[in-house]
């Protein structure tokens, strides 16, 4: 059975389609993100997943339970942790993790166990005892993904895990979420709008934009889609060069602008040496410099929406306030 | 609707753990109640005025007000500490565990009860030591009987206010708009008796006056009111307080 399975999620605010009939699946064990700008729809997403929202139409299950008619067997085998800090700070951070613990019903003394085993994953223990008030943004999220395995999901749910980290705590975040989905097999569903954190963490992406799904496989076979590498070579004599790089049999397309030419290739790193063989005398050209640029994430979106990620936050945004005018009036 | 218990008394623990940790925030509720009693206390301590004679002195007649007044601020805060925790976040914390609404509203309202009557009874022990006397010691356990019921009536009406707000912009509305007019309304400060007629009729409107009447009459064995008016009408604002309050808050989403 799949972990999550999605049919024809939609769900409207104000008239606003926020998430607009989206399906797919989840399977157990795998570690799923989901990628697009803000306000692209993966926050309302994972909150009608997690129970928090009531989906205006459409069907969710998670474990077979559907997630509006039957939140209590949903929520027992989730854990959460929001975008924004959702902790206590008048309270230290074993407290915090303590009242979880409870919450989802351990007693007291197990809750005390595991409370110990998920501050040690996160390497809190030094901090357990101050109140969370003094911690700072990174300690803050690693406390909460420590919550959220204190009663031990199948599920888990990262909303924007590393937004506003640092890169050193972001990589921490990052090694803790693999481990975790590797050495205790936890199902991760994480949203992202950092192109490289899906390409690292997730098996398979879902590409997502204005509430719809563009695109759904694994970082490989999206940046794969594109057409493989380039590999940009500068020559002095681009006459010759052109004819040796057409008789080239791995080469899938082939473009040049002011004496660089852009070979289309796959497995760019095994074509290089390839390149450097070719006899100067013989081919009647020397190469002056190459450049080998794989497709990321990024190029994957802009083929797929027209548009870089960052330009669309721009007009989302800018969507999101015309609406807000309008509906002011 | 299952309730749980263990929730329940998490949510109890963390409240009474808030509370011994925000001293500032204590000290700050109960600045007020403390002033009426201290400068309204010594300041009318041998005056006379109509309606005050059938109690002892307007020590007297001042100390089931304020212990009421201290009871509508602090129990009406609890309820709104909802708007706090959504404000912070914690709310979805709460939301997404897999406990019945019922419990989070019970525990709430019994964590809020706690910290209301401790500050109450601190009232209370202060006032004995400017020279208030009970009227008999038995009459303490139907003190505190009244006290809960206030208590929970006001933390309801704070957990309708706080599904109704959002945020947390109106809280200085609420304590200048809601929770004053109610305290001068209720006799608290004053005699009623002596307010126009029309204003009076308002009054009988005010929930607290049945609180402070009751308390009038737990703790110095004098009222206006028959008790059992005062006890019908603060059992029914506290169900029908509470129990608005919780459908309110059982119906929000984050």
């Amino acid at each position: 059975m799949a972990a999550i399975s999605v049919e024809n999620l939609t769900k409207v605010f104000n008239g606003l389609r926020a998430v607009d009939g989206i399906s797919f699946e989840v399977k157990e064990g795998e570690l799923f993100g989901l990628l697009g700008p803000n306000g692209a729809g993966k926050t309302t997403t994972l909150n009608m997943l997690a129970t928090l929202i009531r989906p205006t139409s459409g069907k969710a299950f998670v474990f077979g339970f559907d997630v509006w008619k039957e939140r209590d067997k949903v929520r027992k085998s989730i854990g959460m942790v929001f975008q924004e800090p959702a902790l206590d700070n008048y309270l230290t951070g074993r407290e915090n993790l303590e009242f979880h613990g409870m919450m989802y019903g351990l007693s007291r003394r197990e809750a005390k166990e595991r409370v110990k085993e998920a501050l040690k994953i996160v390497e809190l223990e030094e901090f357990a005892d101050k109140l969370v008030e003094t911690y700072s943004g990174g300690m803050k999220r690693r406390l909460e993904i420590a919550r959220a395995l204190v009663h031990q999901p199948k599920i888990l749910f990262l909303d924007e895990p590393t937004l506003g980290l640092d890169a050193q705590t972001r990589r921490r975040i990052w090694d803790y979420i693999k481990k975790l989905n590797k050495e205790k097999g936890v199902t991760i569903i994480l949203t992202t709008h950092y192109m490289e954190e899906a390409d690292f963490l997730a098996q398979r992406v879902a590409i997502i934009d204005y509430g719809k799904i563009v695109a759904l496989d694994t970082p490989e076979n999206l940046k794969n889609l594109l057409g493989g590498d380039v590999i940009s070579v500068e020559v002095d004599n681009p006459r010759n060069a052109k004819k040796v790089f057409e008789e080239l049999p791995w080469v899938k397309k082939l473009n040049h602008e002011n004496g660089i030419f852009y070979l289309q290739v796959e497995k760019g790193e095994e074509k290089i040496p390839l390149l450097i063989k070719i006899d100067e005398k013989e081919a009647g050209f020397k190469i002056k410099s190459i450049n080998l640029r794989k497709p990321t994430l990024e190029d994957v979106f802009l083929h797929f929406t027209g548009r870089t990620i960052r330009e669309r936050e721009a007009s989302q945004a800018e969507r999101f306030r015309e609406r807000a005018k309008r509906h002011r009036r | 609707m299952e309730i749980n218990f263990t929730a329940i008394y998490i949510l109890w623990l963390r409240e009474m753990k808030r509370f011994l940790r925000s001293w500032s925030r204590m000290v700050s509720m109960l600045m007020m109640p403390l002033f009426f009693l201290i400068f309204l206390g010594f300041g009318f301590k041998g005056a006379f005025f109509p309606g005050v004679g059938y109690t002892k002195d307007y020590i007297h007649f001042l100390v089931p007000g304020v212990i009421g007044m201290t009871l509508i601020s602090t129990s009406t805060m609890a309820g709104l500490s909802v708007l706090w925790d959504r404000e912070f976040g914690f709310l979805k914390e709460i939301m997404v565990a897999p406990v019945s609404r019922v419990s989070i509203v019970i525990g709430r309202i019994i964590g809020g009860m706690t910290t209301s009557l401790i500050q109450a009874i601190l009232i209370l022990i202060i006032s004995i030591g400017m020279g208030f006397s009970f009227y008999n010691f038995s009459s303490f356990l139907l003190t505190v009987l009244i006290m809960i019921l206030i208590s929970s009536g006001f933390i309801g009406l704070g957990l309708i206010f706080a599904s109704v707000m959002r945020d947390i912009q109106g809280f200085g509305l609420i304590t200048q708009m809601i929770i004053m007019p109610l305290i001068f309304l209720s006799g608290a400060l004053f005699p009623l008796t002596n307010l126009p007629r029309f204003l009076r009729y308002i009054s009988y409107l005010d929930p607290l006056t049945y609180g402070v009447e009751g308390l009038r009459r737990a703790l110095v064995g004098f009222s206006f009111l028959p008790f059992w008016l005062d006890f019908f009408v603060l059992v029914s604002f506290s169900a029908f307080s509470i129990i608005l309050g919780s459908y309110l808050f059982e119906k929000t989403e984050i």
